[in-house]
């Protein structure tokens, strides 16, 4: 909503010097919130000008140029520019005549663009200023020529400063209305609440115009055989008629610059006039030319398949949903949306019915979103409009038609109103101090809600309260705390800290994400935050190790077609970003991202057929049903690695990322989760199949796979724009983190001396070394302290087909130093179990 | 040397000069350990002048053997002291020789960062969960119920559009990909014994294109508290407090008018930043207010028995004003260089 200062000046006191800055302070301090300032950019001096003589002087061009003495000053006096009273112009326009007034912007102006006015020479003359057209001085579109005054209906002196003239000095603050203040859509709505931020006095335009009755009825008739949420689409329909309008009229400069300022371009007088009104009042307006009637109105629903041509020139279908104004030739309006072609005003319209309706709100909002075609009108209406000024709004303009446009008010018109009463509110002693935290005199809440156009009772225990016509916004005893609060000031209410009850810190999962993550930071990979939005192939390579089509869940409205599914997977988008990365000239990446994950269930249906109504909780069972209805939503952490783990540096040197740092990231998930995550030999569709480990958990069910690792199959990885050699993990964190938290039973550290042997043993290549170990330790029984592989060894001493694996062990009793002997009986025991199982013997 | 005949000053005075001289002249320890040879060994003059201690007439006896061991016990120091010294210039160049240009260290660990926006929203847990709050979360993809209709958004509501909300296939089955965190209050009301203290961090989501200023993936904080006699005045007590956590004793909170279906009365949450580096501001961060009475009846609670308070504010705005981010494709590119810059700590 923009507000012309000049206008919201009518209505109530502004202090001289009043600033657009000072208005937005106001009202920002009753919750309308500041936009921006809109002014006429320009400056003077520009004055009103005679224009003296005119030479049309033919061009090797082919144009016609006009060159003009204009007297701009009177007399021998001297001009606003300090020039003679008489410049020299050249003119390109034709459309005006010796002897017309028309506006000059003198040497020195300023017009908006900026575009600084300067004597220049062309066409062979020095071009002492301009004559400007409205469109230049930022009045309107017109392109046809200069602007005379007399098209305006103005005249005034020679020399007169033709900014205040034509209302170019005003400026206009603009405002966002919140969807509960209708109301603040009008100047009416603002200045009241100018008012109530600054005390000063408010004169309600509402009561400036008092509606007369027509004594000659004109028919129509309200038939919603089909109301939205059981509200009839019209509740208050008005109409008056006004006779003899010239079409020739101009709109005065004042009305143009306001409607202007307001953001509305001026159409033509009667327009102008209802659109004045709109804004003035806040009640949409329509206008009809009252001859292209066929007879008189019919408000109802459109039939299925109706077709309107509205005043944008577009052919609609209507849905049966849409509100009609409808006379004998059939649909003429989309009812508080926007009118229709055949009753349109035009150039030639003389009779004029002017239409001042209350629509509800939901039908207009429905009929606007569904036809993309949001007006003032719908605007308006969709927020609530005052049902109690359509009446006043409607003498208002057959006022003003009647004082610029020489017409006539008629006797014919209607008026139907079937607004519903307002209900009064309760409004119990003491409830609004209890709920702000603030102690208001009773003197402070009855002051405030009369301020607000509220009417007052003393009731037993409290007040009853009836909101005002222009506020359905007010509907219980917690609205009206927060005018009262806001009428008061915000600034008023204190600080104080409640005490909450004891907390139990941050849960298990919690605390756990946040290890997880520090963890993978500190050893080095960087944390990334992708939209969850990825391609239905890229669920399907990564979602699940289990078949080709992954169950996912489609985006009804996404805003790239490309990426319509929502993940199933954190990898495909870190492999997106990784790609980014790289294009950057980020080569050697180690990135990660932990987040929630979307895993419907294949086969399950998902949602809810219908939505429980709000402001009751709904039944256990339905509540039940919601909760059902919601896919799975666990928590994954992915990572990538890509070109060098460690870069080149001096005396050490780049070694590059593989499937063992995916490996250690899984570790180190591991070890902020507490949680012991095993590694076997796997496979997977995007995976390579030599590099790729699948990840377990143990549970009391067995081993739970929780993720894979390893190196993406080089074809998948240049699929995403990648080297060949991308290493990859995911792990799914739900899973992990329910075996989290058993409580570590403690091993006692043994302080005796140790034994140390290396152990190589030989097996066939294909025995994978983790499990050699785990039988070594298994054989060595209780006095192992500690044991790790430390060599692979495949070739001259190794038969073909076997490889040497070389243990260190270190063996250590509780109580005792132990003898040389007793480590190799412990260590051959080892020797003996992986023999057992895989064939392993002691390396010669 | 010829082999001395009898113990005399001079020939033992000439022998410790002939050491001395030795001594002080030998240039490290192995040039020192052939002086000790030759001077303090078996064989040096000294030594075999002691070995004719035996031919001494016991009357000279005593005078000749404190010749010579004073001769003795003064080579045998000098060469100690040279020892020393030696030793510790010889330690001091190897020490010298070791120097490295520790600005070129080569390192196996290379530095790893996390997101900032995911650092912000931990601290300002942490501050809740320092008040006796709890962190409530829910699931991203949510039901229309939980996101608008429990919190008293009308059905007619502009933001349930599909032109404003996410929905997933098909329509009909009311799945929305939350538009924000509010829906964890919900969840947290009904499932929790009052009174209810929380907080719940969050990715929201909302079909805004991305550009400098608008994501359509984004982050919000969230609180509410519920419980009996809380008031607007515990609001602004709970942000005037939580604000100073954040942002130092100097920062503050303003409120104003302004609507949010989901409280009653409502406000408008400015901050005043005073850390900002061009100087202190007023920065609008979010909404607040009393919560609607619709949504404590969602959820079974009587208002007329208890009332709450509830804010919210977004995370990247705070990054934005907080530290100067001036283009939200930075927060959403995932370009690594952005978080490397704030490391572990936001």
């Amino acid at each position: 909503m923009r507000v012309p200062l000049s206008w919201l000046g009518e209505f109530v006191d502004l202090e001289p010097g009043t600033t657009p800055e000072d208005v937005h302070a106001a009202l920002v301090s009753v919750g309308l919130e500041e936009e921006e300032i809109h002014r006429f950019d320009l400056t003077g001096p520009i004055v009103v000008g005679e224009v003296l003589s005119i030479e049309p002087e033919a061009q090797t061009n082919g144009k016609t140029i006009n060159w003009c003495q204009v007297r701009v000053a009177p007399g021998d006096e001297v001009a606003a520019d300090g020039g003679p009273a008489v410049h020299g112009i050249v003119c390109g326009a034709h459309n005006f005549a010796v002897g017309d007034k028309v506006v000059v912007t003198l040497p020195g102006a300023v017009l908006p663009g900026p575009f600084p006015i300067a004597p220049r020479k062309t066409y062979g003359h020095v071009s002492d200023g301009m004559i400007a057209s409205a469109r230049e001085l930022g009045l309107g579109d017109e392109h046809d020529g200069i602007l005379r005054l007399a098209a305006l209906g103005l005249d005034a002196p020679v020399g007169t400063d033709a900014i205040a003239l034509l209302g170019l000095d005003d400026s206009a603050v603009e405002i966002n209305v919140t969807p509960d203040r209708g109301y603040a859509f009008s100047i009416r709505g603002v200045a009241r609440e100018y008012a109530h931020a600054t005390g000063a006095t408010f004169r309600d335009p509402a009561l400036a115009v008092t509606p007369a009755p027509s004594s000659v009825e004109f028919v129509v008739t309200i038939d919603d055989q089909a109301p939205i949420r059981s509200r009839i689409g019209a509740s208050v329909f008005v109409t008056r008629a006004v006779r003899g309008v010239d079409p020739t009229r101009p709109s005065p400069a004042w009305l143009i610059a306001r409607l202007k300022l307001a953001g509305i371009r001026s159409i033509s007088l009667i327009v102008d006039v209802t659109n004045y009104v709109m804004i003035e009042l806040g009640q949409p307006i329509h206008a009809y030319d009252l001859d292209a009637l066929a007879g008189g109105l019919t408000v109802r629903r459109a039939a299925t398949g109706e077709k309107l041509t509205t005043l944008d020139d577009v052919t609609r279908t209507l849905s049966p949903e849409d509100l009609l104004i409808t006379d004998g030739s059939g649909p003429i309006g989309l009812a508080g949306v926007m009118g229709g072609q055949t009753t349109e005003i035009g150039a030639a319209t003389t009779n004029v019915l002017v239409e001042a309706a209350n629509f509800d709100p939901v039908s207009i909002a429905r009929t606007a979103r569904r036809h993309k075609l949001p007006s003032e009108a719908s605007r308006r209406f969709e927020r609530g409009v005052d049902p109690a000024v359509a009446a006043v709004a409607a003498a208002r303009v057959v006022q003003l038609l009647v004082e610029l446009a020489g017409g006539v008010a008629d006797d014919l018109g209607s008026l139907h109103d079937a607004t519903p009463a307002t209900e009064p509110i309760f409004l119990p002693t003491g409830f609004i101090s209890g709920l702000i935290g603030l102690e208001y005199t009773g003197e402070e809440v009855r002051t405030s809600l009369a301020e607000i156009g509220a009417s007052l009772q003393e009731t037993e225990g409290g007040l009853s309260v009836t909101a005002p016509s222009w506020r359905p916004d007010l509907t219980d005893k917690w609205t009206l705390a927060e005018e009262v609060a806001r009428i008061v000031g915000y600034d008023r209410i204190p600080s104080v800290l409640p005490v909450a009850p004891p907390g139990r810190g941050l849960t298990r999962s919690q605390v756990l994400r946040r290890q997880v993550a520090q963890t993978l930071a500190a050893a080095g990979h960087t944390e990334v935050l992708a939209y969850p939005f990825v391609a239905e192939k890229a669920n399907n390579l990564f979602g699940a190790p289990a078949g080709p089509v992954v169950p996912q869940m489609r985006v009804a409205n996404p805003l790239d077609g490309e990426a319509p599914f929502l993940r199933t997977s954190i990898l495909p988008g870190l492999l997106q970003i990784a790609h980014r990365n790289r294009s950057r000239g980020l080569t050697d990446l180690a990135i990660f991202e932990q987040g929630q994950v979307f895993r419907p269930l294949a086969g399950a249906v998902y949602g809810s057929a219908v939505v429980p109504p709000g402001a009751v909780r709904p039944s256990a069972h339905l509540e039940a049903e919601l909760n059902a209805g919601i896919p799975p939503q666990p928590f994954s952490v992915g990572v990538v690695l890509t070109g060098n783990a460690v870069r080149q540096q001096p005396g050490r040197p780049a070694v590059a990322a593989g499937w063992q740092d995916a490996l250690a990231a899984v570790q180190q998930v591991a070890l902020a989760t507490g949680v012991a995550i095993q590694v076997r030999q796997g496979s997977h569709q995007a995976m390579h199949p030599g590099r790729t480990a699948e990840l377990f958990v143990t549970t009391d069910a067995g081993a739970a796979s929780v993720g894979f690792a390893g190196e993406l199959l080089p074809a998948i990885a240049r699929g995403f724009d990648l080297p060949a050699v991308v290493a990859v993990a995911e792990i799914d964190l739900s899973v992990v983190f329910a075996r989290a938290g058993a409580e570590l039973q403690a091993t006692p550290i043994r302080t005796m001396p140790a034994a140390t042997q290396d152990l190589s043993l030989v097996v066939d290549v294909v025995v994978p070394a983790g499990e050699v170990l785990e039988a070594v330790i298994a054989g060595s029984g209780s006095l192992l302290d500690h044991a790790e592989l430390v060599d692979d060894y495949r070739g001259a001493g190794i038969p073909s087909g076997r490889k040497s694996l070389t243990f260190a062990l270190r063996f250590r009793a509780a109580d005792r130093t132990l003898t040389a002997a007793e480590a190799s009986d412990a260590k051959l025991a080892g020797v003996a179990v992986a023999a057992a199982r895989f064939g392993a013997t002691l390396r010669e | 040397m010829s082999d001395p005949t009898e113990i005399s000053e001079e020939v033992v005075s000439a022998a410790v000069t002939a050491a001395l001289t030795a001594i002080s002249t030998a240039a490290d320890s192995a040039a020192l350990r052939v002086v000790r040879t030759e001077h303090a060994g078996d064989a040096s003059p000294l030594a075999r002048l002691n070995a004719l201690m035996r031919t001494v007439p016991n009357d000279r006896k005593a005078a000749a053997g404190k010749l010579v061991g004073q001769a003795r016990g003064r080579v045998s120091q000098a060469l100690a002291a040279r020892e020393a010294e030696i030793g510790e210039a010889e330690a001091r160049a190897q020490l010298a020789a070791e120097t490295v240009d520790v600005t070129a260290a080569a390192s196996a660990w290379r530095p790893g960062a996390r997101h900032p926006l995911s650092l912000l929203q931990e601290r300002v847990a942490d501050v809740f969960v320092g008040m006796g709050w709890e962190v409530a979360e829910g699931p991203e993809l949510e039901s229309e119920w939980f996101n608008f209709d429990a919190l008293n958004f009308d059905e007619d509501h502009p933001a349930r559009a599909m032109q404003d909300t996410f929905f997933v296939d098909p329509p009909e089955a009311h799945l929305v990909l939350r538009t924000h965190t509010s829906p964890v209050q919900m969840r947290a009301l009904l499932s929790r014994e009052l009174p209810v203290y929380v907080v719940s961090p969050g990715r929201v989501f909302r079909t805004d294109e991305l550009d400098a200023t608008h994501t359509p993936v984004f982050h919000q904080i969230e609180g509410i508290a519920v419980d009996k006699g809380l008031t607007m005045a515990h609001l602004r007590g709970t942000l005037d407090h939580f604000v100073k956590a954040m942002f130092g004793p100097e920062a503050k909170v303003r409120l104003r008018p302004n609507y949010f279906p989901f409280t009653e009365p409502s406000a408008e949450l400015d901050l005043w930043h005073p850390t900002f580096k061009e100087g202190a501001r007023w920065i609008e961060w979010g909404g607040c207010g009393m919560v609607n009475a619709n949504v404590l009846r969602s959820a079974g609670i009587d208002p007329e028995v208890y009332s709450g308070f509830a804010f919210g504010v977004g995370v990247e705005r705070a990054l934005m004003f907080r530290n100067d981010v001036k283009d939200m494709h930075d927060m959403v590119e995932g370009d690594v260089r952005f978080s490397q810059q704030y490391g572990m700590t936001v």
